[in-house]
């Protein structure tokens, strides 16, 4: 945090005057130990950096229409595999000529989002109904068709970033007020509404997602009568839903324990109602505390959806693996290309979830801080 | 509500509302429209009935064909999405046997895990996912195996310069495989059964094997010969090693539909010896035109100008021109999909005709 005089203004930072070699002394090799340390961790890089780049950049084949560009020794990544196959990482098998939908609800999205995270954007409260209420309903209708005019596609048919993004936002944006809820029900004083909600979700912390996944794909359609089973991803999303917000609730728990109860009664004597003491007082104050906690949630529910492939639907990472099945660009570095790729894509997202937490974390705490 | 957190409370529930009671329709059957097409049979049992399956595939106007999650040279998606091999190309004969229009198939890719619930549970009609026909399998499954697509087995693939030629040269060296799967047992079966001593090293996954083997940390490298083939691909020089004649297990692959409806067994049965039959009457995709006007009585058999064989199964006569026409004969299929033009470069071998040193051999269609 920065240092801050006394209007609150942060201090510039002090200029440092140590040359590098000065600091590289001073932090590096200090004593015997950290030289020790210091030479240790330089081999390490020099063990992984080096051959890394080189894989992924000074020996890697760029350019390419067939799988023989990337044959032959001492080949890097096999980047042509992944361009050619762009289409299915991120689309999955959208029907080709129905793939503007998805692109329509890329952009709508994005259109939606990127103001609904910048504070100082106008008309907050439109963008919220917009993003939470039409949004979807756009996105549902574009993206299953089945209205006049719209081919239908089997959710069968979407695979790739598509069906990570569709698992991992419904997973946020159903997790949070629901794992709200729950924290709210767990430290409620009606003992039937607090043991349903302990039930809850140490039922759905106590089994791995995998399992849940596995009942909701492989059991549910044996117990139903034949042809009643509810679409495949929609039983995941549902899976995946239940499952973050019980972890949800534990975080928020953590936020709201850490209000002194004075701050709930103070509300109430002022004749604010349950709801009311909860929304205004108690809970923007808990939820600023467990923001980390929150987007750890959300960063580990990103990952998670790639689970959603032992059932059968091709996420970004199972659509990576299905492709690499395919003779005509199968290559003896193509797994690794593939895999890199994956990671990369899957990095993007999670360190932009992170960074937005730790603008958010500065902006809130800023009268804490002064 | 100045507070954004019960805006957002309010919002998600004014949302899961909206699509209740504001849209025209359900929007959970919406999203369920890949399954709405598998109508309730009426006993309400896994079972399917006699003509009912075929008369459902035809009501939903698609074949679901339960596939692999990608299997080189069986099923696997190309750049496009559309899925090519053998047992994807099987499912569109037989689409086009039923609707004349071999696209008119959707692939399911299955683990191998929920491939056998998808079966029984009617997602898919047909499950032709490189799935080896045992007997417990056929039996106590609920399903019927209609034939073989491809007579697959263990084997081994070495090192050209290792002067290695048959498995018993493999005796005192080291193997790799993966790791608790029925590989392993067949190996121990083998050399056990031979005296023979080895050495097994046994990895997770199929791609970490494959690397010890090509970095020279074993002798040999086992698993199914199509697969030996495939993960051939992915050796720094693939043409320093080569897969062994032998064939140590026997896995043949076919495709499999649910018990109880014999018609629909007849159609997939008869649609995959039809393609067989054709190879060994020379019918190819090519030369068809040509086929019809044909004099020979088998021809014209298979091809319905003499006879009723395709309205036994509810088909029309000429089922098996529209299966051929899609997807070339057996032979053609073999070739554009595993054989030695491909990357794969497989030999026939086993899945040669029986007229030619193989084991395929259709029942004839009279």
């Amino acid at each position: 945090m920065a240092m801050e005089d006394v209007t609150g203004r942060p201090r510039p930072p002090m200029r440092s005057r140590i040359s590098p070699v000065d600091w590289a002394r001073r932090n590096l090799f200090s004593s015997v130990g950290n030289t020790a340390l210091t030479l240790f961790c330089l081999w390490l890089l020099w063990l992984a950096v080096p051959p890394f780049l080189d894989f992924t950049i000074f020996s890697a084949v760029w350019t390419g229409a067939t799988r023989e560009v990337c044959l032959g020794p001492d080949k890097g990544a096999c980047w042509p595999l992944v361009w050619a196959n762009l289409g299915q990482f991120i689309y999955g098998r959208y029907p080709e000529d129905e793939i503007w939908r998805v692109n329509v609800v890329f952009a709508l999205g994005f259109a939606a989002i990127v103001p609904a995270l910048i504070p100082s954007a106008p008309a907050k409260r439109f963008n919220l109904i917009f993003l939470l209420v039409i949004y979807p309903l756009i996105a549902l209708v574009l993206l299953a068709g089945d209205r006049p005019g719209l081919r239908p596609v089997p959710t069968s048919e979407w695979g790739g970033l598509l069906v990570t993004l569709v698992v991992a936002l419904t997973g946020i944006v159903v997790s949070l007020p629901l794992g709200i809820v729950l924290a709210l029900g767990r430290r409620s004083s009606m003992p039937a509404i607090r043991t349903v909600c302990i039930v809850f979700i140490e039922f759905w912390r106590g089994v791995p997602l995998i399992t849940v996944l596995f009942m909701a794909s492989v059991m549910l359609p044996l117990f139903l009568p034949e042809g009643m089973s509810p679409d495949n991803l929609l039983r995941c999303l549902v899976g995946v839903a239940l499952f973050s917000s019980a972890y949800m609730a534990e975080v928020v728990r953590g936020g709201l324990q850490a209000i002194p109860a004075g701050q709930y009664e103070a509300a109430r004597a002022t004749g604010l109602t349950y709801w009311q003491a909860m929304g205004l007082v108690v809970l923007p104050q808990a939820l600023r505390h467990v923001i980390p906690g929150i987007v750890n949630t959300f960063i580990g529910l990103f990952k998670d959806t790639t689970l959603v492939l032992i059932v059968g639907i091709f996420d970004l990472l199972g659509q990576v693996r299905a492709q690499l099945s395919d003779p005509s660009w199968t290559v003896p570095q193509g797994a690794l290309t593939a895999y890199i790729f994956a990671a990369l894509v899957y990095w993007v997202f999670c360190f932009g979830m992170s960074q937005y937490s730790n603008f958010m974390e500065r902006r809130l705490n800023t009268s804490r801080e002064r | 509500m100045k507070n954004p957190l019960v805006a957002l409370i309010v919002g998600i529930l004014i949302g899961v509302g909206g699509l209740y009671f504001f849209l025209p329709y359900d929007p959970l059957s919406l999203i369920g429209g890949d399954t709405r097409g598998v109508v309730a049979s009426g006993d309400g049992e896994a079972r399917a009935s006699a003509g009912e399956t075929l008369r459902r595939v035809r009501d939903r106007g698609f074949l679901q064909c339960g596939v692999s999650q990608g299997l080189p040279g069986f099923s696997s998606p190309d750049e496009r999405g559309n899925w090519s091999g053998i047992d994807a190309d099987f499912c569109r004969a037989l689409a086009a046997a039923i609707f004349h229009d071999p696209s008119k198939v959707r692939f399911r890719p299955l683990s191998a895990k929920d491939r056998f619930t998808a079966l029984q549970s009617g997602e898919i009609d047909i499950l032709s996912r490189n799935t080896t026909w045992t007997m417990s399998r056929d039996t106590q499954l609920g399903f019927d195996f209609v034939g073989v697509t491809y007579y697959d087995g263990q084997s081994f693939m070495v090192r050209k310069n290792a002067g290695i030629e048959t498995a018993k040269d493999l005796a005192g060296g080291t193997i790799c495989t993966e790791m608790g799967t029925t590989t392993e047992l067949n190996l121990a079966d083998y050399f056990r059964s031979r005296g023979l001593s080895y050495k097994v090293l046994s990895f997770e996954k199929n791609d970490e094997a494959i690397v010890a083997y090509d970095r020279g940390r074993c002798d040999a490298y086992t698993t199914d010969a199509s697969g030996l083939y495939a993960q051939r691909l992915k050796l720094t020089d693939p043409d320093a090693n080569k897969v062994l004649d032998d064939i140590i297990s026997k896995e043949p692959l076919g495709p499999a539909v649910r018990q109880g409806d014999p018609q629909w067994e007849d159609i997939a049965r008869w649609t995959l010896n039809a393609l067989l039959n054709a190879e060994e009457l020379g019918v190819t995709s090519g030369n068809l035109d040509e086929m019809l006007e044909s004099d020979n009585p088998r021809v014209k058999r298979l091809l319905g100008r003499e006879g009723a064989y395709g309205e036994a199964v509810g088909l029309s006569p000429d089922w098996a021109v529209h299966a051929i026409r899609a997807v070339g004969n057996y032979g053609e299929m073999f070739e554009r999909n595993v054989g030695t033009e491909t990357p794969l470069g497989i030999k026939r071998g086993l899945n040669a005709l029986w007229t030619e040193g193989g084991v395929q051999y259709a029942p004839p269609v009279r």
